[in-house]
């Protein structure tokens, strides 16, 4: 057995990039295996992957279109999780989010582009969170864990949204149930046309303005942890219940709050699916990026930098796993469900697996360094 | 007669991390002794004694029971070789009987049928023996802390200890409960069994022990025939050097009052009702000490002052407002924002968020104000500056405000919380368990201050069960038992059997 | 008197439809009596069906497949004690991990094995199970009242149905009535009470997540080798979590979490009558409606009683040694 080390003495880079490194580096082992038992090469797939996500320009399109979706729901999932409540419900929310955006868009249409994409972001946002607001409420006020609540909640979502498609906003010229498309002056600029505008040819990919506005999210999540007072009561709720009480701080109302802005940020994902490529609703848009999001919080570290950094790389899953899935025939999607599965256990789970030995070595190679 | 060492130890060594707990003890303990090992607040003691019971395991040295040297890798062989221990913290199962707790890993069977009622007759036969009044069948939940110590007594009897370790046995009873238990350890001695009695009070080891070991920063600095020795000698010994027992103070200047309590109800978060009918005064310029055994309403009556939780019936005013009542109730930043400073009694439970680093939890209750938040936003840098000043002052090592918490030891810990509450300069101050787990230099260090509060004016009300800490801050003490406050004396001439009396219910 | 044909449809469904919860409920209810969350029954679930149901196809038989999903769910109750007990990682994401990992890597292998987009091929009569008529079923089916409450509800189902409902008084003894149950609910309320008696917490954990592992593969076996005869996407269907929610809603005692799991059941059973039937007075509900009504129930559930259910008292946190 390693001896434990003086955490002061381990530097802040050790537990937050070698350690997490060295996790990735274990899932993307065991993730080989799976494709080796599925009867592929892992290591063509990692070509492939490489080269899908970012050896030609559409392909990073779809690689950063991909991690937009990641970086709101990823957020989501963090922002609930610095209170300790795992949101694992940012897949519903997502979708009555979407809702919300097409709504909006569709019945204020006479209102100037610019106004309606406001509106449309500010409504994503609030049925997101009038969606989470629930569970939220009932874990402050009757105790019913999160946990179980988001994720019946994601199956009523569904149930309601397919009842909304079907017999409420279904464009009754389809025979699927999927509503009529937004006008086209209301769609979100597309990288490929703002590089047009530039004078730059590229190819189709969804990748539109929302990754911007997903930047920005990112940005403000960072400050209202970090720099805010309600940041702070979210973290000691989060940390300490009994303290926080001590110190003044509502439990109750911190669990709604850090609910309302998680369904929030996980709402947003349908700007980028809605008013950004689809420009009308799917059954079942937000497929599986709610949970994927959770994966990418987890290896993030719940910082919005780890999260920007997971988003990309599990867009770089997405898209060039689209790619393997082209080009090998044992491989479905659902193989990088899988892999995010190995992601949490490896990121979350089992973060401690080597951390110990890891520290250890670091504090004394560095010791050694200082005695010589 | 020389009696024969039932327990050795040789040059045992511990860490945990890179603290080293115990350094090179070697110790002998005689058969049919009592044994006291005494020493301070982390001396080593309660680590010692569990590694002799198998719940931590030595870093190197050996462990000799009847001049053999046995391996304890876990409880089970210090059990197998006649080891028993009564933990600080009671290792019993809440909603499982007596019995049920006792047999626990020595069942002897697997389906519950014929063992079992051996078992119970066993148990019955040995609570004759040793005078031990427990009733088998109750639940620990419904028992009181005298009778959970008996059950523990019992657990270890029945596991057929020789050796019975009890670890600061006394901290949760009342005067009277000691001399029970007291009674109970001699006549575990007449019958050959050996004790080693764990504690950091003096009386105990002069009233009870044959020999004693004492112990300071993890090693043994001393070792003495108890009736070759004296108080002072020990204390010394524990220290490293000699004890101010009592605390000059000035007479009181007592002022208007600050805190009205009366007759106020609180329950728990189990709706059991912990304080009853209890009313009293706080005035500026005055300490009030309550006294009373761990457990008998003292928290929950903390808590109601200070906005945690609200009364269920009666008052409570602060300058004179009602803050709390049947309907009104003002939580802890509308306390905090009137001059109502609160030193909680479990600091790492309560006083801190142990995540945040120092200058996090320097402001915290304070994060709202100004100057460490402007409109919500944290004010990075007026945090920064004020923290460093703060660590200056109470001299909280080290003086790094961003190093996490738990990385400061219990005592700058204390001092974080401490110099966080007084920073305002508040009117009124209530502190709980101020001391408890810290060295003996930050306690002179946290009295000298309270004391300083009380003398600017500052009403302070001192909740603590460490009765000397009592005795020598307090003016005014009242007693809590039960939920009740049972009597009220000026600090003058009062006696700890008085005190002792009133903590045991017995009022007349 | 004659007891109307719905009713009995309707008894005889819940029975069947509550028997992979009553399995799941009873898999969760050793995990948790010992400390250890278990949101993974979902995902265990799953990958006993998966497995069960390959198994049965490639091996012949489908005790083979239970078997073989025996072996598979207790090595991932094995995974989460790795992760949870032994690296003390936290609880909720293990289990989450466990259960998306399963959902993705089922499928993906189904794909990647059979070629059939994510089903296990449908498995022939002589490898999956089939309902059993008890002895004497026919003959007193005549007989009013008790006759067809013998031959329709009690006799016709799946040999998993008769397990599961001998399971729950069987549960109960164990956790009650013998040292290893005693030993778990201790290691559950008080670890330190049970480290100090000399017992290894931690291997009483894992033994509890083994148990915990045994229970919940017959649930997914029920699920692709009896009342279906193949594996299909996350064909669990939030089964999983409704088992917890009916184990905490039974408050950690096999006696209630049954009967919270026969109300699941119930609704669900209720929900398939429902479908396309009009209601007096309010007419024809749409169908998503009343699929929703066990998630929905689920929820009111846990938000109308359940907010003061006493939990194992050392639930979801790590044992470690205080200092």
């Amino acid at each position: 057995m390693v001896k434990a080390v003086d955490k002061t003495k381990v530097p802040w880079w050790v537990s937050n990039a070698v350690v997490p490194l060295v996790n990735l580096t274990l899932a993307f082992i065991v993730s080989g295996l799976f494709i080796f038992i599925s009867g592929e090469n892992p290591y063509q797939a990692l070509k492939l992957i490489l080269y899908g996500s970012f050896g030609y320009l559409e392909g990073i399109g779809y690689t950063l279109y991909y991690a937009t979706n990641f970086i709101f729901t990823g957020l989501a999932f963090a922002i609930a999780f610095h209170c300790r409540l795992f949101n694992i419900g940012g897949e519903g929310q997502a979708y009555i989010g979407g809702l919300g955006v097409f709504l909006f868009a569709f019945y204020f249409s006479a209102l100037p582009v610019s106004i309606v994409w406001l509106l449309a972001i500010l409504a994503s946002m609030l049925f997101g969170a009038a969606w989470a607001i629930i569970p939220g409420y009932l874990q402050a006020y009757r105790g019913s864990h999160v946990v179980i609540t988001t994720i019946m909640f994601n199956f009523i979502a569904s149930a309601l949204m397919v009842f909304l498609l079907v017999d409420v906003i279904r464009d009754r010229r389809q025979m699927g149930p999927t509503t009529e498309a937004l006008v086209k002056e209301q769609w979100l600029p597309m990288f490929k046309n703002i590089a047009a505008y530039f004078g730059y040819k590229v190819g189709y990919s969804p990748l539109n303005i929302s990754f911007l506005l997903a930047v920005l999210a990112s940005f403000g999540v960072w400050f209202l942890i970090w720099r805010t007072k309600w940041g702070y009561e979210m973290r000691a709720v989060g940390h300490n219940t009994q303290a926080a009480i001590y110190a003044g701080i509502s439990p109750k109302k911190n669990i709604i709050l850090a609910m309302v802005i998680s369904g929030a940020l996980a709402g947003m994902l349908g700007v980028n699916e809605i008013l950004g490529v689809h420009h009308k609703i799917l059954v079942n848009f937000p497929a599986g990026y709610g949970f994927t999001g959770i994966a990418v919080a987890l290896m993030g570290r719940n910082h919005p930098i780890g999260i920007f950094l997971a988003s990309l790389l599990f867009g770089m899953l997405y898209q060039g796993g689209s790619e393997v899935t082209f080009d090998m025939p044992n491989i479905t999607r659902y193989m990088f469900v899988a892999v995010q599965g190995v992601i949490i256990l490896f990121s979350g789970a089992l973060e401690n697996l080597f951390r110990p030995q890891i520290e250890y070595f670091f504090v004394n190679t560095m010791k050694q360094k200082a005695v010589t | 007669m020389i009696s024969q060492p039932i327990l050795e130890l040789q040059n045992v060594n511990k860490s945990f991390g890179h603290v080293q707990a115990n350094k090179d003890i070697s110790l002998k303990v005689n058969r049919g002794d009592i044994h006291g090992i005494i020493g301070e607040n982390g001396a080593g003691k309660s680590t010692l004694m569990s590694i002799v019971y198998g719940f931590y395991q030595a870093d190197s040295g050996n462990i000799k029971i009847n001049d053999k040297i046995i391996e304890i890798k876990s409880p089970h062989e210090s059990i197998l070789s006649g080891i028993g221990m009564v933990h600080q913290h009671f290792m019993l199962v809440e909603n499982f009987t007596v019995v049920e707790n006792i047999i626990l890993g020595f069942e002897g069977e697997f389906v519950f049928g014929e063992k079992l009622n051996q078992a119970k007759e066993s148990l019955m036969k040995l609570c004759e023996d040793y005078n031990l009044k427990i009733d088998l069948n109750a639940t620990i939940s419904d028992l009181s802390v005298g009778f959970r110590q008996r059950v523990e007594i019992l657990k270890a009897l029945y596991r057929g200890a020789e050796i019975l370790i009890l670890d600061e046995p006394t901290g949760v009873l009342t005067p009277q409960e000691v001399d029970e238990l007291f009674k109970i350890l001699r006549s575990l001695k007449e019958q050959e069994k050996t004790i080693i009695l764990i504690t950091h009070k003096l009386n105990e080891i002069m009233i009870l022990t044959d020999k004693v070991t004492v112990m300071r920063q993890g090693e043994i600095v001393g070792e003495k025939n108890t009736k070759d020795t004296t108080k002072d000698q020990l204390a010394e010994m524990m220290v490293g050097r000699s004890v101010l027992l009592r605390i000059d103070k000035r007479k009181p200047n007592i002022g208007d009052t600050v805190f009205e309590v009366k007759n106020i109800d609180v329950k728990d978060n189990l709706d059991v009702m912990r304080v009853k009918n209890v009313s009293f005064d706080l005035r500026e310029g005055e300490i009030l000490g309550i006294a009373g055994v761990t457990g008998n309403g003292q928290t929950e009556l903390l808590e109601a002052l200070t906005g945690i939780r609200q009364v269920d019936s009666g008052e409570i005013k602060l300058y004179g407002n009602i803050i709390s009542s049947k309907n009104i109730f003002f939580d802890p930043r509308q306390l905090r924002e009137q001059d109502v400073a609160h030193v909680p009694e479990d600091r790492q439970r309560m006083g801190l968020v142990t995540e945040f680093n120092a200058s996090e939890n320097l402001i915290f209750g304070y994060h709202h104000q100004q100057p460490f938040s402007k409109s919500s936003v944290m004010m990075g840098k007026n945090i920064y500056n004020h923290s460093k000043k703060i660590m200056r002052d109470y001299d909280v090592r080290p003086q790094s405000p961003f190093l996490v918490t738990s990385n400061f030891s219990g005592g700058n810990q204390q001092k974080i919380i401490l110099s966080r509450e007084l920073h305002k300069d508040p009117k009124v101050l209530l502190v709980g368990q101020p001391t408890r787990g810290v060295d003996i230099g930050a306690i002179e260090f946290i009295h000298q201050r309270i004391i300083d509060m009380r003398d600017k004016g500052v009403a302070v009300l001192l909740v603590s069960v460490e009765l000397d800490e009592i005795l020598s801050l307090a003016d005014r003490i009242v007693v809590m038992f039960d939920g009740k406050l049972v009597g009220e004396k000026v600090n003058e001439n009062v006696t700890d059997r008085e005190i002792g009396l009133l903590m045991a219910g017995i009022t007349n | 008197m004659e007891i109307s044909a719905d009713i009995i449809s309707l008894v005889s469904a819940t029975l069947r439809i509550s028997t992979p919860l009553v399995f799941a409920a009873m898999a969760g209810l050793f995990a948790e009596r010992s400390g250890v969350i278990d949101f993974g029954l979902e995902g265990k679930m799953l990958a006993a069906a998966f497995v069960a149901a390959s198994g049965a196809h490639i091996f012949g038989s489908e005790w083979y497949g239970l078997g073989l999903a025996i072996v598979c769910c207790v090595a991932l109750s094995m995974l989460h004690g790795f992760a949870s007990v032994t690296h003390k990682g936290d609880q909720v994401v293990s289990c989450v991990a466990i259960n998306i990992l399963m959902i993705g890597l089922t499928t993906a292998l189904a794909a990647a094995w059979f070629g059939q987009q994510g089903l296990t091929p449908t498995l022939t009569d002589d490898r999956r199970f089939f309902e059993i008529t008890l002895p004497f079923a026919d003959a007193v089916s005549g007989v009013p009242l008790l006759g067809p409450i013998y031959s329709e509800i009690i006799s016709g189902h799946y040999i998993f149905v008769y397990i599961a409902y001998i399971f729950v008084p069987c549960v109960y003894w164990v956790v009650f009535k013998t040292r290893f149950g005693l030993r778990l609910r201790a290691v559950g309320e008080n670890p330190s009470a049970v480290d100090t008696a000399g017992i290894s917490v931690e291997l009483m954990r894992y033994k509890a997540l083994a148990v915990n592992g045994v229970l919940v593969a017959f649930a997914g076996a029920y699920l692709s080798t009896a009342i279906n005869a193949n594996f299909f996407r996350e064909m669990s269907a939030g089964r999983g979590y409704l088992a917890l929610a009916a184990l905490i809603f039974g408050k950690w005692h096999p006696k209630t979490a049954l009967i919270a799991c026969l109300l699941f059941g119930f609704a669900d059973a209720l929900q398939i009558r429902l479908q396309g039937v009009p209601i007096p007075g309010i007419g024809l509900i749409p169908v998503q409606f009343i699929q929703a009504i066990p998630y929905v129930l689920t929820v009111v559930l846990l938000a109308g009683f359940v907010g003061k259910a006493i939990a194992p008292g050392a639930i979801g946190q790590p044992y470690i040694k205080e200092r």
